[in-house]
């Protein structure tokens, strides 16, 4: 009986826990979560993000119907629970990760290979009730295999030649063409979620800036969204646009630096050139108003750390006007270079019925025909009051991944110039009140859907924090995306979707 | 019509490179002295080539985008013949970013012993120098030093392309004496 039956109409049988905001949290008992599992097999719920605690498994999901977005609790006291990722294959990394830090065991997922644990830590399940003592030697990971004729293995990493993250990659090729990529990644795993357990809210704000670097910007809005919706918080609209101005200026130097690295990577070294000297104006600009040139750690629960003042603002207008032209030259010579072109047109395709399947988005997603977006939904402030295009392409191929990333870059030109033009006066932050909650974050990063979820105690500490990265999604897809390409696209295809290492293993 | 790759060469063959305005006019925050100082450094010590590998023991992704910065034609580290190579067995200097990750540690191990001497490390970020925000975690052993012995170490949450000269000018101090 597969009806139409809404997120929240389903999850109206659970129990409703107080003090989460902005969207509502329930708990079902195992009987009902193994009915959520059967039924996401067929509703058109996205998985946001899936996480633990010692004796408590949570999902946060969204209806794509009505755009509703609740977090469904299952007590664990026996330390399993029926696998998400038997129905959403985006789900099982996520889930051989929880069973690595708290101990929770996924029922039913074929694949119990450990992920996050590569048998280094001084403990096994570090962050469960009871840790176990570690295995006397690393065990060896098993690959999955592929056999044939004249197929041979290519094993790169985890120290790569660029200076670039560490990850594993397996190749099975047969010559040239890649037959089969499997990914080993928590290289970078720095154990971020043990020290957000009971943490002052200063450190935690420190070390969640410090997920992933790149998306700095990011991580630190969704924690303070997050902090702000668990304790009730309403910050001066001043500070909500300063935000946004500064989430923009992140996304538009990640992605003039990302264009110019694809096409370095097909041997086009001049657009990295070109491009690299575009971010290094945005980054400076950044240090120039706002004192640091990657924006860490200048958004806070509260509000913003720096104000904006009105020549640096002029300084910016003045800045970009240069920079939308310089840029605009560079995507021509990109149109004008066929054999760069030739490169990317057609390279590394993820097929639109994936990218659902997975509920992959940022470039990736809207590269393949999957449009969301979290400044459009759930959406925050101050997008409602902004006007702007969210671009969205079909072809899957890393082309189309480029001329995402180069509308972006527009979008977010037409963002900040309305940002300068309309930025409210008035304070920039207030006093975080001492009360306690639960609240989540979601917000619209450089790659993709940040989403930190955060529980507060009464006097100010952060009891649990679990920040969630958009790569978990994208790299499956990459295993996808490079199949029957030739080896050396590789470096193309990842560049791409450059997904996060260090926001993945955390 | 001039097409656009023609005219792009064209702007740097009359502009220059985006790289020589700054030398002509440093700096206020001094990157011109700076700059003048690391070249002379550079000849004088290792007959102006110093090889580095880059390695990511656990870091942040931050610091790789300043390694990035350095290496773009403003900064331009490369005139000076120090350059990132691609292993470690051609490399001169290790440049190790991000906490010593459990996960990590064997990885950079073997990367040092790779490499061939005589051989330097340098810690870039505060992370590298002693765990950095994340000390304390069961998921680190601590700074860079808690796997390999470090000569050097550049501060900074990343430390910015200025920063990073000035620690590359006193590794080329410390590999002379």
């Amino acid at each position: 009986m597969i009806g139409n039956v809404s997120l929240l109409e389903f999850l109206s049988s659970g129990q409703l826990v107080e003090n989460h905001r902005p969207w509502p949290r329930y708990r079902l008992d195992g009987k009902a979560w193994r009915a959520l599992v059967e039924r996401l097999d067929a509703a058109d719920w996205t998985l946001m993000a899936e996480w633990g605690e010692p004796t408590e498994i949570h999902v946060a999901l969204r209806d794509e119907v009505n755009r509703d977005i609740a977090v469904v609790s299952r007590p664990a006291f026996d330390r399993r629970f029926f696998a998400l990722g038997q129905v959403r294959p985006g789900a099982v990394r996520i889930e051989r990760a929880i069973r690595d830090l708290w101990g929770l065991a996924p029922e039913g997922l074929e694949d119990q290979r450990p992920w996050l644990d590569h048998g280094r830590w001084p403990s096994r399940r570090p962050l469960s009730a009871q840790p176990q003592p570690p295995a006397e030697a690393p065990p060896a990971y098993r690959f999955l295999e592929a056999e044939g004729v004249g197929l041979h293995q290519i094993p790169v990493g985890p120290v790569h030649a660029g200076v670039i993250e560490p990850g594993h990659f397996r190749f099975h090729a047969q010559g040239e063409t890649v037959v089969r990529l499997e990914e080993r990644l928590g290289y970078v795993h720095r154990g971020v979620e043990g020290l957000l357990r009971d943490a002052p809210l200063d450190k935690a704000a420190k070390v969640i800036a410090r997920v992933s670097g790149d998306s700095t910007v990011a991580y630190s809005l969704a924690f303070a969204r997050a902090v702000e919706a668990a304790l009730g918080c309403e910050i001066p609209p001043r500070a909500h646009w300063l935000r946004a101005l500064m989430a923009e200026m992140e996304r538009m130097a990640n992605h003039v630096f990302d264009f110019g690295a694809v096409c370095n990577d097909a041997a086009f070294a001049i657009m990295l050139s070109h491009m690299g000297v575009l971010r290094e104006q945005l980054v400076r600009a950044n240090a120039a108003m706002f004192g640091h040139r990657l924006l860490m750690d200048r958004i806070v629960p509260g509000g913003v750390a720096t104000d904006l003042s009105p020549e640096g603002a002029e300084a910016l207008r003045h800045l970009l006007h240069n920079f939308a032209k310089n840029f605009r030259k560079a995507v021509a010579l990109y149109d004008s270079a066929p054999s760069l072109l030739d490169r990317t047109a057609g390279t590394g395709i993820t097929y639109a019925s994936l990218v659902h399947r997975f509920g992959a988005g940022g470039v990736v997603g809207r590269a393949a025909g999957r449009a969301h977006d979290a400044r459009r939904t759930p959406g925050y402030p101050p997008y409602d009051e902004l006007d702007f295009d969210i671009p969205l392409y079909a072809e899957g191929d890393v082309h189309a991944r480029l001329m995402v990333r180069a509308e972006e870059v527009r979008a977010s030109l037409a963002i900040v110039a309305q940002i300068l033009d309309s930025l409210p006066k008035g304070a920039i932050s207030v006093p975080l009140p001492q009360v306690a909650g639960e609240g989540m974050g979601v917000v619209e990063g450089f790659r993709g859907e940040v989403v930190v979820w955060v529980r507060m105690a009464e006097d100010g500490t952060v009891l649990h924090c679990h920040p969630h990265d958009p790569s978990w999604f994208q790299w499956p897809l990459l295993e996808a995306a490079i199949e029957g390409n030739i080896v050396a696209d590789f470096p193309l295809c990842n560049k791409s979707f450059n997904c996060s290492y260090a926001g993945h293993d955390r | 019509m001039i097409s656009p790759i023609l005219h792009f060469l064209f702007r740097h063959l009359i502009k220059g490179p985006h790289t020589m305005r700054e030398r002509i006019a440093p700096d206020p925050d001094g990157l011109g002295e700076l700059v003048a100082a690391l070249e002379r450094a550079a000849r004088r010590r290792l007959g102006r080539s110093l090889s580095i590998r880059a390695v990511d023991s656990g870091s942040c992704n931050g610091c790789e985008l300043e390694i990035h910065a350095v290496n773009n034609p403003v900064y331009d580290l490369e005139r000076f013949g120090i350059r990132f190579v691609a292993s470690p067995r051609h490399a001169d200097v290790l440049l190790v970013t991000g906490p010593a990750c459990c996960n990590m540690a064997e990885a950079l191990a073997r990367t040092y012993a790779a490499t061939p001497a005589p051989k330097w490390v340098v810690a870039m970020g505060d992370c590298a120098r002693d765990g950095g925000c994340f000390a304390g975690s069961y998921a680190i052993l601590g700074g860079t030093d808690a796997v390999v012995p470090v000569d050097l170490h550049i501060p900074g949450c990343p430390p910015t392309p200025k920063q990073i000269l000035s620690g590359l000018l006193a590794l080329l101090d410390t590999a002379g004496r």
